[in-house]
Formats: C-alpha cells, sequence, structure tokens
C-alpha cells in the first residue's frame, strides 16, 4: 500500500515536472512567433517604392523612406566586416595553432569571452572617448571602430573553436612535407575549416547589424542622404530609435518598416550561416 | 631533402646545401612574422580593454574627485544644479535585472529540460534553432514590442491584476501598487527577462548535454523516473555549468540597452513601486549622453559607464570560470 503511494507521488511531480517544462517550451515559441507576427503585420505595409528610394522624412511631414539609412548601415557594416575579418582570424589562428595553452593566449581567451557579452553602450562611450572626443565630429567612422569592437571577439571566438575541429593529422601531414608552420596555418587548416570561419564571420556581420547603443554617440544620425564616412551617417537601428521614440504616426509606421527589414535580414543571415555550415561539414 | 636525387659531386653538395639553408632562413623569418603578427592582433583584444578601463576612468575622473565613493551613494540627478549621484541609475539597473532573473532561470531551465529530456529528437535541432533565432533578434526590436505591444496589454490587464491579488498583501503589496500605465521599472524586467531567456535556456542545455549517458541510463536503470535524473542527476553534476549560464544571463540583462529604454519611463527617482518609472544605467546613458555638455554631467555619465563596465564584467568573469571547470569535466570525462 504504502510503495504504490510512493510511486504515485513519484509519477505525479514526474507530470509536474515535465509539463511544466513543456509550458516553458511553448512559451519560448509564443514569444518568437507573437514577436515576429507583431513584426510583419506592422511593418510589412511601410514597404514599397519610397521605402527603400526616398529619405527619411522631416518631422511631421508625410511619404519619405529610409534609403539613406539603409546605406547608411549598409556601408558601416561593410567596413567593419573588412576591418573586424582579418584581425579575428589571425587573433583566432594565433589561439588555436600558436598560442595554445601559453598564458597570454589562456587570458585573451578568458577577454575575448567577456568581451562578446560587454554592454555595447560602454563601447559607444569607449570610441567616443579615444577617436570622436578628439576629433570633435561625429562620424561614420567612429561607427565602424564601435561596431569592429563587438565583431572582433564574435570571429576569434568561432575562428578558434573551428580550427580545433582541424584533426592534426593534416597538420602533421603538411610539416611532413617541409612546410613551415605559417604555411600550413594558411593554405592547409584555414581552408579546411573555410566554411566554419565564414559562418563566424556572418553571425559577426548579424550581430552587429542589430546593435543600436553604440552607435548613439558615434555616427551619429543624418536627416539627409549622405556617403560620407567621415560625416554623421545615418544607420537603420538608430533611425528606427529615433523615429519610434517620436510622436509622429509617419515616422513610427517608417520604424517599423526598418525594424522588420532589420530582422529579417538578421534572422536570413543566422539562418543562411547555420545551413551553410552545415552541408560543409 | 632532395641530396640523393642529386648527383653527388662535392660542388653539387655545397651548393645544395646553400639552398636548403637560403630557404630555411626565408622560411624561418616567415614564421617568426607570421607568429608576431598573430599574436599582435591576438593581444589587440587586450589592449582595448585595458583603453577601455582607462579611457573611462581619465573621462569620469572630475566626478570621481569632486564626489569620490559617494557618487555611488548620492540618490540625486540633477543636470540643472548640475547634482550627480548615480544611486538611482544603479538601483533601476540592479532591479530590472533581479526581476529578469526571477523569471527567465525558470522558463529558460524548463527549455532546457524539454530539449534535452522530453523532446522527440527530430523535433530537438528545429526548436533549438528557433530558440537561437530569438537570442539574435536586435535589442530595439524588443524595446519597440515592449513599448508599442507588451506595455499596453501589460497595463490594461496584467498590472490591475497583480494589484488586486499580490498588491493587497502586506509588505509586499507596495511593490505592486501606483501607476498603471504599463511603462515601468517591472516592464522592463519582464522585456529583458524575454531577452535573456534564450541565451540562458542555450547555455544550460548545451551543459546538460555533457551529462555522461552512462550516469543517465544508471539512473533510469534502478527505475528513475525523468523528472528524478533531471534534478538529482544532471543538475548536481552541472551545477556550475547552470550557474555559469544564469550569471551570462545576468551579464547581458544588467549591460542591456535599448529593450531597458523604450520601457523603463527615464526618471531619475527610486520608488518602492515596480509599476513607477525609473532609470538603469545603460537607459541613462543612452538619454542623456547626446544632450550632456563637457562638465560634471558628461563626466558623471561617463562614471556611470565604468560602474556598469566594471559590474558586468565582474559578472561575466565569474560566469567563465565557472562554465571553464565545466570545459574541463567534459574534457576528463570523454
Amino acid at each position: 500500500m504504502k510503495n504504490i503511494k510512493i510511486y504515485n507521488s513519484r509519477k505525479r511531480s514526474n507530470f509536474i515536472g515535465l509539463s511544466l517544462s513543456m509550458i516553458a517550451m511553448t512559451l519560448g515559441m509564443i514569444a518568437l512567433t507573437w514577436i515576429l507576427f507583431v513584426l510583419i503585420s506592422k511593418g510589412f505595409s511601410a514597404f514599397n517604392s519610397n521605402f527603400f528610394f526616398n529619405s527619411t522624412p522631416a518631422a511631421g511631414s508625410a511619404g519619405g523612406g529610409l534609403a539613406n539609412a539603409i546605406v547608411g548601415s549598409l556601408m558601416i557594416v561593410a567596413s567593419c566586416t573588412l576591418i573586424s575579418t582579418p584581425i579575428g582570424i589571425l587573433a583566432g589562428v594565433y589561439l588555436s595553432e600558436y598560442g595554445d595553452r601559453s598564458k597570454i593566449a589562456n587570458i585573451t581567451r578568458l577577454v575575448t569571452d567577456v568581451m562578446l557579452s560587454a554592454p555595447s553602450i560602454v563601447i559607444g562611450l569607449f570610441v567616443y572617448a579615444i577617436y570622436v572626443s578628439k576629433v570633435k565630429h561625429f562620424s561614420g567612422f567612429a561607427g565602424t571602430i564601435a561596431l569592429s569592437l563587438l565583431a572582433v571577439p564574435v570571429i576569434v571566438k568561432t575562428t578558434e573553436n573551428i580550427l580545433r575541429l582541424v584533426p592534426n593529422t593534416l597538420r602533421e601531414a603538411a610539416y611532413a612535407l617541409g612546410a613551415p608552420k605559417w604555411k600550413v596555418s594558411i593554405t592547409v587548416i584555414l581552408k579546411a575549416a573555410k566554411s566554419g570561419v565564414i559562418t563566424g564571420v556572418l553571425l559577426a556581420v548579424a550581430r552587429v547589424s542589430g546593435e543600436t547603443a553604440p552607435l548613439l554617440f558615434t555616427a551619429l544620425n543624418n536627416q539627409f542622404f549622405s556617403t560620407d564616412m567621415n560625416k554623421p551617417i545615418s544607420t537603420l537601428p538608430v533611425v528606427i530609435y529615433q523615429f519610434a521614440m517620436s510622436p509622429y504616426v509617419n515616422w513610427i509606421n517608417l520604424a517599423w518598416g526598418g525594424a522588420l527589414l532589420i530582422t529579417l535580414t538578421v534572422l536570413g543571415l543566422n539562418i543562411f550561416a547555420r545551413v551553410f555550415f552545415r552541408e560543409k561539414r | 631533402m632532395a641530396d640523393n636525387l642529386s648527383q653527388n659531386t662535392p660542388s653539387n653538395k655545397i651548393k645544395l646545401n646553400l639552398r636548403v639553408n637560403k630557404v630555411a632562413r626565408i622560411q624561418y623569418l616567415q614564421d617568426f612574422f607570421f607568429h608576431k603578427l598573430t599574436l599582435f592582433f591576438a593581444s589587440l583584444v587586450l589592449i582595448v580593454l585595458l583603453g577601455i578601463i582607462i579611457s573611462l576612468v581619465i573621462s569620469a575622473w572630475p566626478t570621481l574627485k569632486e564626489s569620490g565613493i559617494g557618487f555611488f551613494f548620492k540618490n540625486e540627478w540633477n543636470v540643472v544644479n548640475s547634482k550627480f549621484g548615480g544611486l538611482s541609475s544603479i538601483y533601476g539597473t540592479l532591479v530590472t535585472s533581479i526581476i529578469a532573473l526571477l523569471i527567465a532561470v525558470p522558463i529558460s531551465f524548463g527549455i532546457a529540460v524539454f530539449l534535452t529530456e522530453t523532446c522527440p529528437i527530430w523535433l530537438r535541432r528545429p526548436l533549438g534553432i528557433a530558440i537561437e533565432m530569438l537570442a539574435a533578434i536586435p535589442s530595439i526590436i524588443y524595446g519597440m514590442f515592449g513599448l508599442f505591444v507588451f506595455a499596453p496589454i501589460f497595463g490594461d490587464y496584467i498590472q490591475p491584476a497583480l494589484n488586486s491579488s499580490l498588491g493587497q498583501i502586506p509588505f509586499i503589496g507596495i511593490l505592486f501598487s501606483g501607476p498603471q500605465n504599463g511603462i515601468g521599472v517591472l516592464c522592463a524586467g519582464i522585456i529583458l527577462s524575454f531577452m535573456i531567456i534564450p541565451f540562458i535556456a542555450s547555455v544550460i542545455r548545451d551543459v546538460f548535454s555533457i551529462v555522461p549517458p552512462i550516469l543517465k541510463e544508471s539512473a533510469y536503470g534502478i527505475g528513475c523516473t525523468t523528472w528524478e535524473v533531471v534534478t538529482r542527476i544532471v543538475l548536481p553534476y552541472t551545477r556550475v555549468g547552470v550557474v555559469g549560464g544564469v550569471m551570462l544571463g545576468l551579464g547581458r540583462a544588467l549591460g542591456e540597452t535599448m529593450a531597458v529604454t523604450f520601457v523603463i519611463g527615464n526618471a531619475h527617482r527610486i520608488n518602492a513601486s515596480l509599476f513607477s518609472p525609473g532609470s538603469s544605467i545603460a537607459s541613462t546613458l543612452a538619454n542623456e549622453f547626446g544632450e550632456a555638455e563637457p562638465g560634471l554631467h558628461y563626466a558623471s555619465l561617463f562614471a556611470l559607464g565604468l560602474t556598469l563596465f566594471i559590474i558586468t564584467f565582474a559578472v561575466l568573469f565569474a560566469a567563465k570560470l565557472m562554465l571553464a571547470n565545466i570545459d574541463k569535466k567534459k574534457g576528463v570525462k570523454s
């Protein structure tokens, strides 16, 4: 009799625990679909030719689009990728091929991990302090620096992890042919891990293209169409922030459109990176 | 070496040796430079970290000199009279993060349990990716979602419900009283929890998956239920890693800017009620830095930034050390 009681209570707690975990999962899925649904229902109506080809409208005036912000974002993210990719990959090569268990490599690894989730607004403050306040004007370059500081740790981390997956026999085979270490690293190891490294870069791009906080005090904003990287330049996230906080219906609608565009880009990059990596492995 | 292929005359041998030496020297040099180049880029990360701390301290110096340690305990933020104390922002940062953790930890634990134990194998990958998608959505989207969609619902339905239930209990009732317009510290905490759930859930899932199958199988073998395996075998084995994952989420929550700025209400006040507006360090920076005049206001904002950086750095550092221990465990067992 007593045994049956214990058995039943164990069964009950098992059922309750597992049901709660299933509810938690359902809540997560509801959150994702809810956010995507809201974005699509509110943002899709903003997509028209004006949205892509006109610059941001003045306060309260009708029409307009986000062309300047889209171009600005593309320019800043592209230059950030150009800067952070080589730095990140070479640092990753160091950690995996040269540093291994040395003290400096261990510290770098730890710091990289911490920088990976460091508050992005502080990165913005830092770039303001060392660059913007010295040259005395906001600029696209400052925004690029800030985003690169966020992208590099992502690339370092994924590059190192991927290079560690390359089998040692490959390295040994290359050394046995008399190849020097740098040649082995570049032409054998990096080449073998190419798709993984590209995945890391894509993930870094996805991460920085949605960042708002570090651009607030670096790239600032620009109401007009501008491709001058040495001047304030408008970017999608900052425009979304400014427009969403405004009282104008027209601006808020544009902000929803921009939000949808940026989410689709970021999620698309993420999915693409995963699929790409999976097929090549 | 190609020695045995060449003709074995003495002059040929010398020439060959010279050539081999030259190639070896060049390769040695190239190797040396490549090594130093990669080392340089790796140490850039360290240099940037030091640079951040030094530059923030320098920029925050006027404030630190004027009010010293008192800056962190003074509850006054008055731009007009140029009186600055960071307490209200620090309080807002901590309270929103704690609320976020209280909500996020059980839910992410549930998600991780579901993904590692109960979920059918074919669903694991798509659901795992869906959770990671939730983590990839930019924070500004969470902010907009919070301001335009969640806050109105929260103010119309959930706040009155909380007020009439929890709000009637003595002592803690004060937390759930006050203005019911959606925006406020509690709302910011909830939106933050939306944001950090995917981070914590995926770390806990990864940590759970390192438990050696043989341990779980033995437990099942003596007749444990799934829930017992999770709470008595998996959880004790991975405790440090789970705490590390939670700390990682805390680090994210502390430094989050956009999601909080939209919904916290931006008022420099410390209020017992969680419904009332407040401010966090990050939201203060986002709101005021653009208009700050060089001087004490500006330096005080830098001091806040420095505080935030040091707090998050300490939290993340602890998280990483804990997770590193778990990785070692993995290395030994597998």
